[in-house]
């Protein structure tokens, strides 16, 4: 197996590691970081539970070549820092087993800087890429929501 | 995961490109274009595709374009399906992209490797079907301009060693009224049962199809019995359902027989739509 | 004043699980750890003759392949399955070999070159092809299977195992009848689809001890099949099991637990792996059972039922796993909670080529009331009587005997009328079932009652042990697995209560390790919350005695003058006379530096009483201990032309005994709730004619996502189970098993057709509204 050096730009550091070309940018998350917070799920970009943030975009690790990312900034759930939508999940017991958590949480965080007074339709439109099958999604509805509306309100 | 190796390469031309891909071919090697890349990762992984070497056009300048000038919208191959949708250059374009899997999955995937895709949905080229746009494909003997239509039969039609760059649609063309829906088996997300995308140019309705057959296609003579005036709605939808040429799919999403009853329906929704209700 | 009763106490892993510090048994890994990668069935009943794994051996890193043996078979109930499969192959996906190698990579790539040569055969493709009389076998030996004492399989059939239930006189209800319905329902097998595929890691240690990490439901069972099936000593299996991304029931089956021990095995006891693809988890490993049911039902022309005839027919796939279990409880509520005086039912485990079933989430209930209640709808429309009211009418009350002649009472059945008016006040049912929105939308609305009852081992038992530490804090040890339930937080929240102290000073232990967690049965049927809380009860009032014992002497009076709360040990009519309980849980430590006591440390115990098995000629018996009644609705916006709905609305009244944790609780249901919609809608497997699974994958598969939601009402009666810790009944899954009943009926309604299969997709809709033009 045949593996080069690249440079990840992780969580704000430069990590230098040995990949196959053909490793996904979620193997190399898990496998050779240790950051296991992004789940594979499918392996096949249906799911979402691999989503992470590269350049300001939510990206599921799986579709994604970890030489791909090489050059980029990717922001996993280990980096996020008491972010509001964090909280939020807590709060609204918008989550069960907690498997989906980490990348529903990491696409509703790039939904929320990205468009912070999203209505309904931008919501779902966001949100239909990750699957729960603990929730009835109405939690998760209400923990996005109570986000952007205090971000909305100027708060 | 895939268990093959490859070799990966993202020249920063269009001439890089194509001299990689001669190279590589000469060492005996079978490169592929990659672009989104979603589909060599996830047809890799169940080994439906193969190769030792792959070219990301990600790095080449012409293959990210965007823009539009007072006649017309140029985008490029590269760019993801989100990054176009965000633009708003081509609402009929946007109508099918935003159907398209997911907006995660969106931000990866993008146009050339949609219209390229050996999936055999391949939903963004029904607009850019209708809307007589011409693509740009970068060959071992430079970059040639052709109507899509005249290089996209059931798939995009190319030769060994090329690549589709870009994609340029004429302003009059976009700005004609359209429609597109998307029918699916149940519920918002994944494959459809058939996508129907349709304009009206001219007093004119064109119309095509996608997951009706295992290709996209649009027929002339489909459009021909749609136009019929001498008809009533239901009468020329009836027709133009006879003029049905291609084999239709009958797979997990639907039987033949109820594909056939839900674009019925779709279509008489578009010609109220392009028509307006109760125009005969 | 309740201390945390009640309340919506956040989940004691909640942070570790936002943070994506929460592990799960994939996130654990070692250098040296070898991989296991599956070769899989590509035909779904062929014989093999031949396995080729020359090609294979020659990828560098391969350590061993395994191929199926004749030895151990396993099973839950029948011992039908070989781990790999022996001599043929019976459902497509099935395991043939299994590669262990250094890298994942490497066991792949020599996975794929493992050449297997099949001689096909001819395929059982349903339940009624399996019972057609010259039907194919799926296991020839079906005779001489080994088996537990209560299972009946019929050798030289595709039956697993038959159920009776005799109750009444049938001749004399048929007699007593005005109108009969009778009607066939079906679906077919479909799947859990936990986030987190399943998971296993396996190694055997210097000493002999296999230690096993696994994404499981059972992790104790593990440790007890292990020891059955490959003869080791039961204390020489450690299971371990971190949180679970998702059960449903999924991950009750022993599976990959098996391979994984022969694998290591084969590798001198070096770690290995094996993780499921999203493929394997939906077809190679076990499945949401089918069913093709009956029902006949007879009535009085005022709407009192006289008579129920049923025969349900499980697909339980290629092997009878829990198959057996399940035909055996929907035999005990077959006819939902309705009191009928005659009732005949026989209810089947039938073998088909189909990928094998396991416990799905309800455990035949969601099942068997789809096609009750549909029948229920079909009655009440026959009899020209309001659906609620035939159900209210007929409404199973305390003081009736069940199908299996059991008298139950206040407290062993819940409040079902008062739940029946709950929901038609909720629903607006006055407004009308069916309501012209526009030419071609309607909205409609659809009913279904529940009851569950849990049909589990009469000895299952469960422990807790209670240690305290220096700071007065507790740590809970419990072997539920939190899988998602938030039962270990209900156990924080009942000691909480029950020693009146602060729940953020109490911990628990997520992770389990069967060597040093007291064993819980399995994390299954809603009984968490019911079992292991009433052994964390047990366990607490040990502690108090514990704690009294030293502070009785640090006080100078009698324990029974003390009580314990605010984390102080105080007497009773004087509460300044008190000593902290940190200054006494790891001992008493007098000024002239005696000290006695030493830490607390308190145990208890649960085991279910009373439980029989059911009598095989009549099912007369009692086989779970109170069962939880409720009523759902589903209101739906349909179009008359293209027959494509929306829910809209889902509703669900529920009587669960005192609500432990409201959002907790109302969480479980929405979920559940939702899971049960998805089954009626959407999820199914799709077979070829020859067997094959056509869609396991979720693009073609096509789970729920965020907006294909309805908009949930949740509300609960509290009947208190007098048996349960503060009168809690189960939720886990309560709120699933009228969903796809009630959404049938809605449409059933919408359309003006009977829709008595699933999933209800617009195209079935369509085939059934041409079948009656």
């Amino acid at each position: 197996m045949y593996k080069r050096e690249i440079t990840l730009h992780i969580n704000g550091d430069d990590r230098d590691v040995y990949v196959r070309n053909a490793d996904t940018l979620l193997y190399v998350l898990r496998e050779e970081f240790g950051l296991t917070g992004a789940k594979p799920g499918c392996l096949n970009g249906d799911c979402g539970a691999c989503t992470v943030d590269v350049d300001g975009d939510s990206m599921k690790a799986c579709l994604m070549l970890a030489v791909e990312a090489s050059g980029k900034s990717v922001t996993t759930v280990e980096g996020l820092k008491n972010a509001a939508i964090q909280t939020e999940f807590i709060e609204k017991f918008a989550f069960q087993c907690g498997y989906c958590t980490p990348g529903f949480i990491m696409n509703c965080n790039s939904l929320i800087q990205k468009y912070p007074d999203a209505d309904d339709k931008v919501i779902k439109d966001y949100l239909e890429s990750n699957i729960c099958r603990c929730t009835g999604y109405q939690e998760i509805e209400q923990a996005i929501k109570s986000v952007l509306l205090k971000d909305s309100s100027g708060a | 995961m895939i268990s093959f190796d490859f070799e990966y390469y993202k020249p920063t031309s269009i001439n890089e490109a194509i001299q990689l891909f001669q190279s590589l071919v000469e060492q005996g090697k079978d490169p592929i274009y990659f672009s989104g890349g979603t589909e060599v990762i996830t047809l890799g992984r169940v080994n439906q595709i193969q190769t030792d070497a792959v070219i990301d056009i990600k790095g080449i300048p012409e293959c990210l374009v965007l823009k539009k000038d007072e006649q017309k919208v140029t985008l490029g191959s590269a760019q993801s399906l989100t990054k176009i949708r965000e633009m708003q250059l081509f609402p009929f374009l946007n109508k099918a992209i935003v159907e398209i899997a997911d907006h995660t999955a969106r931000n990866k995937i993008t146009l050339g490797g949609n219209i390229c895709a050996n999936i055999i949905y391949r939903e963004t080229v029904l607009p850019l079907l209708l809307t007589n746009s011409e693509v740009a494909i970068a060959s071992p003997n430079g970059l040639k301009q052709v109507p899509l239509q005249e290089v996209f039969n059931q798939k995009l039609n190319l030769e060994k060693g090329e690549f589709l760059v870009q994609v340029t649609t004429e302003q009059s063309e976009i700005d004609c009224p359209f429609v597109c829906v998307k029918k699916r088996r149940q519920w918002d997300v994944g494959y459809p049962l058939i996508t129907t995308a349709a304009l009206k140019k001219e007093g004119y309705i064109k119309a095509a199809f996608s997951g009706l057959s295992d290709y996209p296609f649009y027929d002339p003579m489909i459009e021909k019995s749609l136009n019929n005036k001498q008809l009533s709605k239901e009468e020329r939808v009836d027709q133009a359902l006879q003029q049905i040429s291609v084999p239709i799919l009958d797979d997990v999403n639907g039987s033949a027989e109820y594909r056939l009853f839900v674009l019925k329906n779709t279509m008489l929704d578009v010609l109220d739509e392009l028509e307006g209700v109760g125009n005969v | 004043m309740s201390w945390s009763i009640g309340k919506s106490i956040y989940r004691k892993e909640a942070v570790e699980k936002v943070t994506g510090a929460a592990k799960y048994t994939d996130d654990y890994s070692k250098k040296e750890m070898l991989h296991i990668k599956l070769v899989v069935s590509s035909h779904a009943h062929a014989k093999i003759i031949a396995i080729d794994t020359t090609k294979s051996r020659q990828i560098p890193g391969v350590r061993a392949i395994l191929l199926g043996q004749p030895f151990p078979l396993t099973g839950e109930e029948i011992n039908d399955r070989p781990p790999i499969a022996f001599d043929k192959v019976r459902y497509h996906g099935e395991p043939v070999a299994a590669v262990i190698a250094d890298h994942p990579v490497q066991a792949k790539k020599a996975a794929e070159l493992v050449e297997v040569t099949y001689e096909v055969l001819p395929v059982v493709n349903s339940v009624k092809e399996a019972l057609l009389p010259n039907a194919p076998l799926v296991h020839e030996n079906l005779g001489s299977y080994e088996r537990i004492e209560h299972v009946y399989p019929e050798p030289n059939t595709n039956i697993a195992d038959r159920t009776k239930i005799r109750k009444g006189n049938m001749e004399k209800g048929w007699k007593e009848s005005d109108v009969t319905v009778e009607a066939n329902f079906s679906f077919g097998p479909s799947d859990h689809i936990a986030m987190e595929t399943r998971c296993v890691t396996a190694e055997i240690r210097p000493d002999g001890v296999v230690v096993f990490s696994s994404a499981t439901q059972s992790p104790y069972m593990i440790k007890k099949l292990l020891s059955s099936y490959f003869g080791l000593e039961e204390g020489e299996v450690i299971v371990n099991t971190p949180l679970v991304g998702g059960g449903y029931g999924g991950k009750v089956a022993v599976q990959l637990e098996l391979i994984a021990y022969m694998a290591t095995l084969a590798v001198g006891g070096r770690p290995v792996k094996i993780l499921n693809s999203r493929e394997e988890d939906m077809i190679t490993s076990p499945v949401h059972i089918g069913l093709d049911a009956t029902v006949k039902l007879g009535a009085t022309k005022e709407g009192y039922l006289t008579a129920s005839e049923i025969m349900y027919r499980f697909d339980s796939g290629a092997y009878s796993d829990k198959g057996a279990t399940i035909s055996r409880a929907a035999a005990v509520t077959c006819t939902g909670p309705y009191y009928i005086e005659n009732i005949w039912c026989d209810s089947i485990c039938v073998y088909t080529n189909h990928p094998y079933a396991t416990a799905y989430r309800g455990f035949s209930h969601s099942e068997l009331l789809f096609a009750f209640e549909r029948a229920m709808d079909m009655l009440a429309k026959k009899l020209k009587i309001d659906p609620l009211e035939l159900r209210k009418k007929n409404a199973f009350l305390p003081g009736h005997t069940t199908p299996t002649q059991i008298r139950l009472n206040e407290s062993t059945v819940g409040n079902l009328p008062k739940c029946i008016d709950r929901l038609k006040q909720l629903m607006n049912w006055k407004e009308g079932q069916l309501i012209q929105v526009n030419e071609r939308k309607v909205r409609a609305k659809g009913i279904s009652c529940i009851w569950k009852t849990s049909t589990i081992d009469s000895e299952a038992s469960s422990g807790v042990i209670l240690t305290f530490n220096a700071d007065g804090s507790i740590n809970i040890l419990s072997g539920v697995v939190e899988i998602g339930t938030g039962t270990k937080t209900i156990l924080a929240q009942l000691l909480a209560e029950k020693l009146k102290m602060d729940i953020n000073k109490i911990h628990v232990k997520m992770e389990i390790d069967t060597q040093t967690t007291p064993e819980h049965w399995k994390t299954v049927a809603s009984r968490g919350t019911l079992m292991a809380g009433r052994a964390l009860l047990k366990a607490a009032d040990d502690a108090i005695f514990q704690l009294k014992d030293i502070a009785s002497r640090v006080l100078m009076c009698s324990p029974d003058d003390l009580e314990v709360g605010n984390e102080m040990i105080y007497v009773r009519d004087e509460p300044d006379t008190f000593v902290h309980v940190k200054d006494v849980c790891l001992g008493y430590k007098y000024a002239n530096g005696y000290s006695i006591g030493g830490q607390v440390i308190s145990r208890g115990n649960y085991t279910l009483r009373h439980l029989t098995h059911l009598d095989h000629e009549t099912g007369v018996g009692k086989p779970g201990p109170e069962y939880s009644v409720g009523a759902q609705g589903v209101e739906v916006e349909f179009d008359t032309r293209d027959f494509t709905y929306k829910i809209i609305k889902a509703y669900s009244v529920l009587d669960i005994g005192k609500v432990l944790n409201n959002k907790g609780a109302k969480g479980q249901v929405m979920g559940a709730m939702s899971m049960g919609l998805n089954f009626g809608s959407s999820e199914t497997f799709s077979f070829s004619n020859d067997g094959k699974v056509l869609n396991p994958r979720l693009r073609t598969y096509v789970p729920f996502r965020y907006g294909d939601h309805p908009n949930y009402i949740v509300h609960f009666l509290e009947t208190p189970y007098v048996d349960g810790p503060y009168g809690a009944r189960g939720v886990g899954e309560h709120g699933l098993i009228g969903m796809p009943a009630a959404l049938a009926n809605s449409l059933s309604v919408a359309a003006s057709v009977e829709l008595n299969q699933l999933p209800i997709t617009p195209e079935l809709i369509w085939k059934e509204k041409k079948g009656v033009e």
